[in-house]
């Protein structure tokens, strides 16, 4: 697809306003419709489709793979964190009532950093499935 | 600091392995990679240990997830029962951690090392949190978590022989229809209770007379989870997956896989539904007992006739699960405490025949046949006087811990239905001789290699040698199984409502 300029130009434009609803869907999740997991894989859809246009090549030059297995991981990590947090202030695994300074303060920072911690592992997930199918053509053909 | 930890048992033998695998996973140094694992199941150890002391002090713990107020939030429950399968899943998975050390490098690229001890992780989480949680949708998730990362498991040994893509994939299918039956059951007995925490859902279903959703909804959990637990006819996922499981993975599978989905089996039947109730003792004396009984002759027999060590191993594992449903089949207190008492000798026994035959595949590089196992023995004594102890325990010979558990079994089933079915067990318990016996000759009395020389690597068999003790200590000191089997069998029979 590397000689189609109005799929490439409509990526480069779309790229910016997906991943800007994405953060919109995340951070609305705390009001209404919307959480890390839509999110995520709204986030995710910006990587593939730029890896689709470009080439796999040069999605894992935007987005490398270690970067990838890094964020997956560091999302579950921030989740579970949350939960140790308020295991350290006394309370129960993922109460979040402790985590701030009033009961409501506490359950908004609690449900921001959960969600966010969804967000970042689903998008990644999403990734690096799509890494995985994309690249499993390729490998096939050079087979050991 | 103890009392946050004290407090927070119930999760922390849970979020312990599943947070560490996120970790281990970012590792690249695969010795590195080993520690951390082995330091988290070693961890997780010491906290089902901890909680079986508070278990005993306080004979049932509840804990809130998130504080939300049980049966509305999601509830973790530990209790006399459901501390045994941890203690177990906790205690084999440190041990073959420990194992792994130098069997998985030989079988895994050094570039996945990494991501296999993360999902072994994630496995092990997956099993104790099955075990632990109290809420039968979260149940459902830890299923497939478990399941999910079993089957990557096994997917890996597609490094040294691709029928493991194929047994990964039976496994696959196979136990997402048993998944997907336990969620259409849970969702009938929503249905009908509008409750998900298992002790509220038990309390509601003794309300309810003569419902055909509740009828259904049992159908299909029970279908669903002996899938999971390959009651004998739904086991045909297993021997395959076991057998071309990288060698380690085998182990922790075989020994801790299914005893979990033996405990919700026993749990649905017994805590969930009520065991006066007419559908729980028809299904136990017209469904699960006969099947059992089939179980323990079909495995044996499949044993007896079959080449490959590792799948004759995974059969044999059929026939001793039907032991185990047997037990709970009867159902009386004394054989439900006998089922518990063989889930614990079990494991220890299925663990240390599969790690002997990992380690003697480890050094001869090779996958393990009857034929190969030619002159083995006398390569190597370590190994083999493990193997041959451990058959020992498997056969039920005294003085071992196999012995215990077929000694409670036959007492149970004896008191309970008269001399016939004690006489069936003791049938395909001289039937399994058969397959041992076949094993042993060929090690010691077959003339092996000329060259067969091996130098046994203490790495390799000090876990096995642990194991090994482990059978004989329980052979000849099994006071604390039975005992805790017998209080479990109290507390999962004893409150009739």
């Amino acid at each position: 697809m590397d000689n189609n300029p109005i799929l490439r130009i409509a990526t480069k434009i779309l790229f910016a306003p997906i991943i800007l609803f994405g953060l919109y869907v995340q951070f609305h999740g705390d009001f209404g419709p919307g959480g890390g997991f839509q999110a995520g894989v709204i986030v995710a859809s910006a990587f593939i489709l730029y890896a689709i246009v470009f080439g796999l090549e040069k999605g894992k030059e935007l987005f490398p793979l270690s970067i990838n297995l890094f964020l997956l991981a560091l999302g579950g990590i921030l989740y579970g964190g949350v939960g140790i947090a308020s295991m350290m202030l006394g309370d129960e695994f993922l109460s979040y009532n402790v985590l701030g300074s009033s009961q409501q303060a506490g359950q908004h920072i609690g449900i921001l950093l959960v969600e966010f911690g969804v967000g970042l592992t689903v998008s990644n997930v999403m990734i690096a499935l799509f890494y995985a199918f994309a690249s499993f053509e390729s490998s096939n053909g050079e087979k050991k | 600091m103890t009392d946050i930890i004290i407090k927070n048992l119930p999760i922390l033998v849970v979020l312990c392995p599943l947070m560490m695998s996120l970790f281990v996973v970012l590792i690249p140094n695969t010795f590195i990679s080993w520690v951390v694992t082995l330091f988290t199941t070693l961890i997780t150890f010491i906290f089902s240990l901890l909680l079986y002391q508070e278990v005993y002090q306080y004979s049932s713990i509840s804990y809130a997830l998130g504080n939300w107020i049980p049966p509305l939030g999601i509830e973790y429950v530990i209790d006399k029962v459901s501390i045994i399968p941890i203690i177990i899943i906790t205690l084999i998975s440190f041990l073959t951690t420990f194992f792994a050390s130098k069997i998985m490098p030989a079988e895994i690229n050094n570039s996945s090392i990494s991501k296999v001890y993360s999902l072994w992780l994630l496995a092990i989480a997956g099993l104790i949190g099955l075990v632990t949680t109290g809420d039968a949708f979260n149940l459902f998730v830890f299923l497939e978590i478990s399941s999910l990362a079993s089957v990557a498991l096994v997917a890996m040994g597609a490094q040294k022989d691709k029928q493991a893509l194929v047994a990964a994939y039976n496994y696959l299918i196979l136990g997402a229809v048993g998944a997907t039956f336990y969620v259409i059951g849970v969702g009938l007995l929503y249905g009908i209770t509008g409750t998900l925490n298992l002790a509220d859902l038990s309390s509601r279903i003794t309300e309810i007379n003569d419902n055909k959703a509740l009828v259904a909804g049992f159908g299909f959990m029970i279908v669903g989870i002996m899938v999971k637990a390959a009651v004998f006819p739904l086991h045909i996922w297993l021997p395959r997956a076991y057998a071309y499981a990288p060698s380690a993975v085998s182990v922790l599978l075989a020994a801790t896989a299914t005893k979990a989905s033996l405990y919700i089996l026993a749990r649905i039947l017994f805590s969930v539904f009520d065991i006066s109730d007419t559908l729980i003792t028809l299904t136990l004396t017209y469904v699960i007992l006969p099947l059992s009984i089939i179980a323990m002759f079909a495995g044996t027999i499949m044993a007896i006739y079959e080449k490959d060590i590792k799948r004759l191993l995974a059969h044999s594992s059929i026939a001793q699960i039907g032991y185990i449903t047997l037990a709970f089949a009867i159902g009386t207190k004394a054989s439900v405490a006998a089922g518990f008492i063989h889930m614990f000798n079990h494991a220890l026994i299925k663990g240390a025949l599969f790690m002997a035959i990992t380690s003697m595949s480890f050094y001869l590089n090779k996958r393990i046949t009857i034929n190969t196992l030619s002159g083995l023995g006398r390569a190597m004594p370590i190994t083999f006087s493990c193997f041959v102890i451990c058959s020992l325990s498997l056969a039920g010979v005294p003085l071992t811990a196999g012995f215990i558990s077929k000694l409670y079994i036959i007492k149970a089933s004896i008191s309970a239905e008269g001399v016939w079915i004690a006489l069936l067990i003791l049938a395909s318990s001289a039937l399994s001789v058969i397959y041992l016996w076949k094993m042993i000759e060929a090690m010691w009395f077959h003339e092996g290699p000329k060259d067969l020389v091996i130098k046994e690597n203490p790495t390799v068999y000090i876990a096995l040698l642990m194991i090994t003790f482990l059978n004989i200590y329980f052979g000849l000191d099994a006071s604390i199984v039975v005992n805790s089997s017998f209080e479990a069998a109290d507390q999962l029979l004893g409150v009739q409502k």
